[in-house]
């Protein structure tokens, strides 16, 4: 498996890569808030917003389609908000039967579901830009100044390092399950239910891998003085460019969120 | 590891009182040690190693080499006696010892844990509670001598194994530790990786013990032997001289290169 699969990061020399990770993060936080408060059925304002993502894009050197193609992956999550078409009260457009259950699809529940999908796209976009534009280090040291406790970093970052490991150790697993799986000739073989069992085991397998693992880099971390208290160094300044990326799109997120009242 | 503003009023670093010369820099005296499942692994150990010395530990697997290596840096607790620089390892001075004894474990992947290959080498030096100015010298000085000097923001997970290896030895030099302990360090190398890692080790001029299987390096490197079998020490001297013994080697797992 190559080593690169789940690093999101694009090296590209743009305006947008070389601000203050902090910055970043913070913009993107505030980007998405003002997205999730844009009142239902905001269209234009919802445009507004994408053209913007668009633009941060293309300066960033990554293209107009690269953020969208990559969105599609979290559409389907979107299907929660399903319920949000029943549940709003309003004008009834149809009517559907679920056994004893009436349910009423409203013009209010409609508008109202495709607010949360166009909000929810938009929201990953912007997750995806940062994370396109931020090296996941960077991006590591920048939630930390920005006092997100020690533990919950070091817990992202253990799982980014050696979630690559995990998969590798998985693919082996799944190699020795196949290798070990003939079929007999005219389809049969063992029940779905066995299957599962098998497959539960090896999830059980992949668990005592890690917890061992875990237990190898304790001593290794031990090995090298650790004490409890993880340290490492800050090389990261904010500079004046940073503070105005961030003014000018603290400014726009107010501007949209007037714009959309009107 | 991930990051915590290093504050100007942290513990000052960890010095070790400078030890008399001629002292031997590693003393095991009958050392013994029981897993916790009852399970024995080593039974009266006992070997002095005198500094700038370079020790091959050789014996079949099971025979106790990684567990002794453990003992050295008090990660693993037995009876009898270590004495690391005339300092003896116990629980007050675990901070100083590991500071002086560099282990590089078998498995590079269990020893680069960082995100970046810097933080990797920087988190000895961090945290013996040296200031910036210091770690960053001490990471460019330990990539410099083990031939990696551009991957200071490489990411820990796309390099080579014979990288992740040279990198995991690179995480410990930077302590400038008195004694460096690898456990099989050409284990699933390929030649050109062994031949380089084997140059490697050759430039260090380090006190080293290394636990190995490959023979070949033995006789290459290390001018004393010390052959395990079943938690205990069957032979110890000069390598030429018990590489001739043919039988000796048969006995205990071994062969001649």
């Amino acid at each position: 498996m190559r080593a690169d699969l789940f690093d999101r990061y694009q090296a590209r020399a743009s305006l947008v890569h070389a601000l203050d990770p902090r910055a970043k993060v913070v913009m993107a936080v505030l980007f998405i808030l003002s997205n999730v408060l844009l009142p239902d059925g905001a269209w234009a304002a919802f445009l507004i917003s994408w053209g913007a993502i668009l633009g941060i894009s293309l300066l960033a050197r990554l293209g107009p389609g690269f953020v969208v193609n990559r969105s599609v992956v979290a559409l389907p999550f979107v299907l929660a908000a399903v319920s949000a078409i029943f549940s709003v009260p309003g004008r009834p457009v149809a009517a559907l039967e679920l056994g004893a259950w009436r349910l009423l699809v409203t013009e209010a529940g409609l508008i109202r579901f495709a607010s949360i999908v166009v909000r929810s796209w938009l929201s990953v976009q912007i997750a995806i830009l940062l994370t396109a534009t931020t090296h996941f280090p960077d991006l590591l040291h920048a939630l930390r100044h920005l006092y997100v406790p020690k533990m919950v970093v070091a817990v992202v970052a253990f799982m980014y390092r050696y979630l690559f490991v995990l998969a590798d150790e998985s693919t082996r697993l799944l190699r020795a399950r196949d290798a070990r799986s003939p079929r007999p000739e005219g389809g049969g073989g063992l029940s779905a239910a066995w299957r599962a069992r098998v497959a539960g085991n090896m999830v059980g397998q992949l668990f005592l891998r890690s917890f061992e693992r875990s237990d190898r880099v304790y001593s290794a971390m031990l090995a090298r003085g650790y004490t409890g208290q993880l340290l490492t160094l800050n090389p990261h300044a904010m500079q004046a460019k940073d503070w105005l990326a961030l003014l000018l799109l603290a400014l726009f997120s107010v501007s949209i969120q007037v714009f959309s009242r009107l | 590891m991930p990051v915590v503003h290093v504050s100007p009023a942290a513990a000052p670093p960890v010095l070790a009182p400078v030890p008399p010369p001629g002292m031997p820099v590693l003393s095991i005296d009958h050392l013994s040690f029981t897993y916790p499942d009852g399970h024995p692994a080593l039974h009266g150990i006992s070997l002095h190693v005198k500094r700038g010395e370079k020790i091959a530990l050789v014996g079949p697997n099971g025979a106790g080499k990684s567990t002794l290596m453990l003992h050295l840096n008090g990660i693993l607790r037995g009876q009898g006696s270590i004495l690391v620089a005339g300092l003896p390892v116990n629980r007050a001075n675990l901070p100083l010892i590991r500071a002086k004894v560099g282990l590089v474990f078998q498995n590079p992947d269990d020893q680069l844990f960082s995100p970046t290959v810097f933080e990797d080498v920087a988190f000895g030096p961090l945290h013996m509670g040296y200031p910036e100015a210091d770690v960053r010298r001490r990471v460019e000085k330990a990539l410099h001598q083990v031939g990696m000097q551009g991957y200071l923001e490489r990411l820990s997970h796309h390099l080579s194994v014979g990288e992740k290896k040279r990198i995991a030895i690179a995480t410990v030099l930077s302590m400038e530790p008195e004694i460096l302990v690898l456990d099989e360090p050409t284990a699933g190398l390929d030649p050109r990786a062994r031949r380089s890692l084997i140059a490697l080790l050759r430039s260090l001029s380090l006190t080293m013990l290394v636990s190995t299987h490959d023979m070949r390096l033995v006789k290459d490197l290390f001018f004393r032997m010390v052959i395990f079998d079943e938690g205990r020490i069957v032979a110890d001297g000069p390598t030429d001289m018990l590489l001739e013994d043919a039988a000796l080697l048969e006995a205990h797992g071994l062969e001649q290169p």
